[in-house]
């Protein structure tokens, strides 16, 4: 099987260690992910605020040039470009005068018949088979996986089963052998793009969040969102000001964790990239592989 | 010979601004078979009718065409007419000119050749007209009505007054319903039992209501006026001839950590029980999956050794009777969902996280707090307390798009009887929009925020979670500027969606009635037949159709109660005669069906029957099928099944459709 890869602008960027650490997982298992050649932006927040068809034809390319390269699935490890691709997708599969319109825009034929898999489906599908025989430090610890927005919102493109109570996330950390903790902030708003304009809300609402899981004795945040680890993450000066307390649990993406509990060393998962720092918490970091 | 008139309406202007009636008249007159043809200004007046009448006389017509409106306004006119004039009614048929020609189209030479061309196939059909007779159905003057609670009460009552018999079906120990569980009732706050149980007593002492408790309906056949209906009397375990409700079995039984359901699993009871200290009748019954008489295989037997009088019996089975009714009243009632719904509210798993009848029981004096609004965890009195109006309903996320009717009101009551009883508490309601539309409603609400210094905000609730032994509330006021608001509540009462009952779908399979997608029973008529289904012969009380309130429920069971006596005036029913039959020939043939069957198999109405034609020593000559004429609703799906045309429909023939469709083809 062929299972492409989507990045988006993050996982180059900002949240290079979610992509180390994605390919460093499967590459572990034995799995080869494929970029999706001459991919574009997903337009992100800014298409759908200014133009409806912008919005659908930006992740639309990025679908059909898939198509073309022969890929029937593909991995979108951020959640802002999932819900995108994923809206793309459902709009146009709902209505054929959009696809025409779509494709007269990108000049490329579009089924839109390509499965988008968010990275926590693609643990599932892919890793979770062969997992057991790699994971070799269990986690042993609370982690408070968090899901944030784009996962559960709309319904229509929810990559998870119980909207209102997510538990996706908390079956891959299950998997590496941690206890995930049930917790009320699960899907809450982190303040998302607020983070450049109005770093105060970011702080409020990422405050609430980070506070919460520290009264329930998490150890460990789990995200799988880039905007979500920036606000949760680097954000945490601010944060530590607005809560006028000191909590200093590490946020890890979903696939450092994963990477963590099957000994993969901590420079391939870039587990030492974060502004909080990982190592006094995640003890069984391996700082080189054997 | 035929000799048919045509009597073509202007219907005023209606008809002769588009179509050019005098020509239509003129033409109509030259076709074949056609004696006399006439247009007139309102054929439905008075003198409209004389004109068709004596037409009809002074012409020796054998069939008539009307060619006006549609059947729906006026058939039923015109074939009176047909009949003071001496000729069968089913001998007059309408073209309709008005609704499929002058208000569809312009005024043209084609908009009037179409009006012909309706006029000229049923002057053909109506040629192939035979004389129909009403069909009379005998009537079994007895009413059988499913459901004990106030709709099931009110629709036997009513019916039993009137002086007819009446069978009550009530599948748990005590008639009662979710009525009898109610604390106070909106809007004048008087107490539920005490307006209930009155009319319990009723029932139970009525001389025309045979009750059968604990009882469910197995199955239904039969016809309006006809049905037969199997009931199943499950076993009580007690002998109640002999038991006189003194109680002492339940006071010793040793098994007494079950749920209660009548306090919403507030609370327990024993494992032989009567629901709650009014039920009717006052007779107890054992639960055979929870006593241990039953679960140990035979050990325990105390309450057996406590009664007085010998009653108990644990080799009771359940038994079915037999009976036969002519009318059946659905009065099934509704089911609530569960705080255990609501992953956001924590999926029922925080215990002071309630539904609206939980609290009811709180809040009433026979319930496990003696009516002292104490939170179920711990037996506190909540210093604040948050309700949730719309938990579940208007909310398409969780597929229950419909506004549950009742909540708005109910809530209004409970946060004004936690007031009542708590004076320095505080009560918050969330809401969407508050529908209180009933009678004394709005100033009731207008009460509870006014005089009772309730706290409504305008918003709805994302998420409750447990902090620090509190209930953190988290909604949004979208009349303040749409601000997130945190609540610290001690309690939480979420007045969660009225779902349909169950059991709907299982019943309405057995009844052959239809539901909605959320398995309410559907009406037969959104406006003009709300409390009759579209099987004739049984109506729909209360809940069980759709979310109601008392009075509500009340009215829509007296609306039944009186279908069903209108039913029960007269000795025989007479049907139109537009039913299905199966041809009979001379012997040696006798039909020409060959008994296949298939039209039995697609019959919605189950109203074909197989016949064994016997020749008179008894011996099978044929198997046909046969059509109940009660049964039947001239739908024609089993004309259209008859793979050798042996099956018709009375008055819409193949013949004469193809008649009309010839007469179409060869213009």
């Amino acid at each position: 099987m062929r299972i492409g890869f989507y990045p988006g602008c993050s996982l180059e960027g900002s949240s290079k260690e979610y992509s180390d650490s994605l390919f460093a997982v499967a590459e572990k298992c034995g799995i080869t992910l494929e970029e999706i050649k001459d991919w574009s932006c997903c337009g992100a927040s800014a298409a759908h605020n200014l133009n409806h068809d912008l919005a659908v034809a930006l992740p639309a390319r990025t679908l059909a040039l898939a198509e073309k390269q022969g890929l029937a699935e593909i991995v979108v490890p951020c959640a802002a470009c999932y819900s995108r691709l994923a809206s793309s997708k459902e709009e146009i599969s709902a209505n054929d005068a959009t696809r025409k319109k779509i494709e007269s825009y990108i000049d490329l034929k579009l089924s839109a018949e390509v499965k988008i898999l968010t990275v926590f489906e693609f643990l599932k599908k892919y890793i979770f088979p062969v997992a057991d025989q790699y994971i070799v430090n269990k986690l042993n610890q609370k982690t408070a996986c968090y899901y944030g927005c784009l996962y559960s919102r709309p319904k229509e493109i929810a990559a998870i089963e119980q909207i209102e109570n997510p538990m996706e996330m908390d079956e891959v950390m299950a998997k590496a052998g941690a206890t995930p903790i049930n917790w009320a902030f699960k899907t809450e708003c982190c303040g998302a793009g607020f983070t450049m304009s109005r770093t105060d809300i970011v702080a409020k609402l990422s405050g609430k969040i980070i506070e919460d899981a520290a009264e329930r004795g998490a150890e460990s945040i789990i995200v799988a969102c880039p905007m979500c680890h920036v606000n949760l993450d680097m954000r945490r000066p601010e944060i530590k000001k607005q809560l006028n307390k000191d909590i200093n649990i590490p946020v890890l993406f979903i696939t450092q964790a994963l990477g963590v509990s099957m000994g993969i060393s901590a420079d391939r998962l870039g587990v030492n990239k974060h502004y909080v720092p990982t190592d006094k918490v995640v003890t069984c970091i391996v700082k080189k592989e054997a | 010979m035929a000799r048919i008139g045509v009597f073509i309406c202007h219907c005023g202007e209606n008809i002769s601004a588009t179509v050019d009636v005098a020509k239509v008249a003129e033409k109509a007159g030259k076709l074949s078979g056609v004696a006399y043809s006439v247009d007139y200004k309102y054929m439905c007046s008075d003198p409209g009718q004389t004109l068709i009448i004596e037409s009809i006389k002074k012409h020796r017509l054998t069939g008539i065409v009307v060619a006006a409106c549609s059947p729906r306004m006026h058939e039923a006119t015109f074939r009176k007419a047909a009949e003071k004039a001496g000729i069968n009614p089913y001998l007059c048929e309408m073209a309709n000119i008005r609704e499929q020609v002058s208000w569809v189209h312009p005024k043209s030479d084609a908009t009037t050749q179409k009006a012909l061309d309706i006029i000229r196939t049923l002057v053909e059909k109506v040629k192939k007209d035979v004389a129909l007779f009403p069909i009379k159905v005998p009537v079994t003057k007895t009413a059988l009505v499913i459901g004990g609670g106030i709709a099931g009460i009110q629709a036997a009552l009513d019916i039993a007054n009137a002086g007819h018999q009446v069978i009550m079906v009530e599948k748990k120990p005590s008639i009662g319903g979710h009525m009898s569980q109610l604390s106070e009732t909106f809007p004048t706050l008087d107490c539920s039992q005490c307006i209930l149980t009155p009319r319990m007593v009723e029932v139970a002492q009525h001389p025309n209501i045979t009750l059968h408790t604990y009882a469910e309906v197995e199955s239904v056949s039969g016809f309006i006026g006809n049905f037969d209906v199997k009931i199943r009397m499950k076993a009580k375990s007690v002998d109640i001839s002999k038991c006189t409700g003194c109680g002492a079995c339940w006071q010793k039984c040793p098994t007494k950590k079950i749920p209660n359901e009548f306090n919403e699993g507030m609370g327990f009871r024993t494992a032989i029980y009567s629901p709650f200290p009014q039920a009717v009748p006052n007779k107890p019954v054992i639960d055979r999956e929870h006593c241990s008489w039953f679960t140990k295989g035979g050990k325990c037997g105390v309450c057996k050794k406590t009664c007085p009088t010998g009653a108990i019996d644990y080799d009771t089975q359940d038994e079915f009777i037999d009976v036969k009714v002519g009318a059946i009243v659905t009065a099934t009632g509704f089911d609530l969902k569960h705080a255990d719904f609501f992953p956001e509210y924590g999926y029922g798993k925080f215990k002071d996280v309630i539904d609206g009848m939980q609290f009811e029981r709180l809040a009433s004096a026979s319930g496990p707090t003696a009516g002292e609004i104490r939170r179920p965890s711990d037996g506190k009195i909540p210093k604040k307390i948050v309700f949730v109006a719309c938990a579940g309903s208007r909310d398409k996320a969780k597929g229950i798009e419909y506004c549950s009717k009742v909540c708005c009101m109910y809530t209004a009551k409970h946060a004004m009887l936690y007031k009542h009883k708590n004076h320095e508490g505080k009560a918050y309601v969330f809401y969407m929009d508050i529908r209180a539309a009933g009678k004394n409603y709005d100033e009731f609400v207008r009460r509870a925020v006014e005089e009772d210094e309730v706290q409504y905000i305008r918003g709805r609730v994302s998420r409750i979670y447990e902090k620090d032994g509190k209930l953190i509330v988290k909604g949004v006021d979208t009349l303040m500027n749409s601000e997130p608001v945190d609540i610290e509540a001690d309690m939480v009462v979420l007045a969660t969606a009225v779902v349909a009952n169950i059991e709907a779908e299982s019943l309405a399979q057995k009844l052959h009635i239809s539901y909605d997608k959320h398995h309410f029973f559907a009406e037969a008529h959104p406006k003009l037949k709300p409390v009759e289904t579209n099987t004739a012969g049984i109506m729909l009380a209360g809940a069980c159709q759709s979310a109601k309130d008392i009075p509500e429920s009340v009215s829509q069971a007296s609306a039944s109660a009186s279908k069903v006596i209108g039913l029960f005036s007269s000795n025989e029913l007479t049907r139109e005669p537009i039913v299905a039959v199966v041809n009979r020939q001379a012997p040696p043939n006798f039909t020409s069906c060959t008994g296949c069957l298939l039209c039995m198999e697609v019959c919605p109405y189950h109203a074909i029957e197989k016949e064994e034609i016997k020749d008179r020593a008894g011996n099978l000559i044929k198997v046909a099928a046969k059509v109940n004429a009660g049964l039947c609703q001239g739908c024609g799906t089993c004309v259209a099944m008859c793979r050798n045309k042996s099956i018709d429909i009375q008055g819409f023939s193949n013949d004469q459709m193809m008649s009309e469709v010839m007469a179409l083809l060869n213009a």
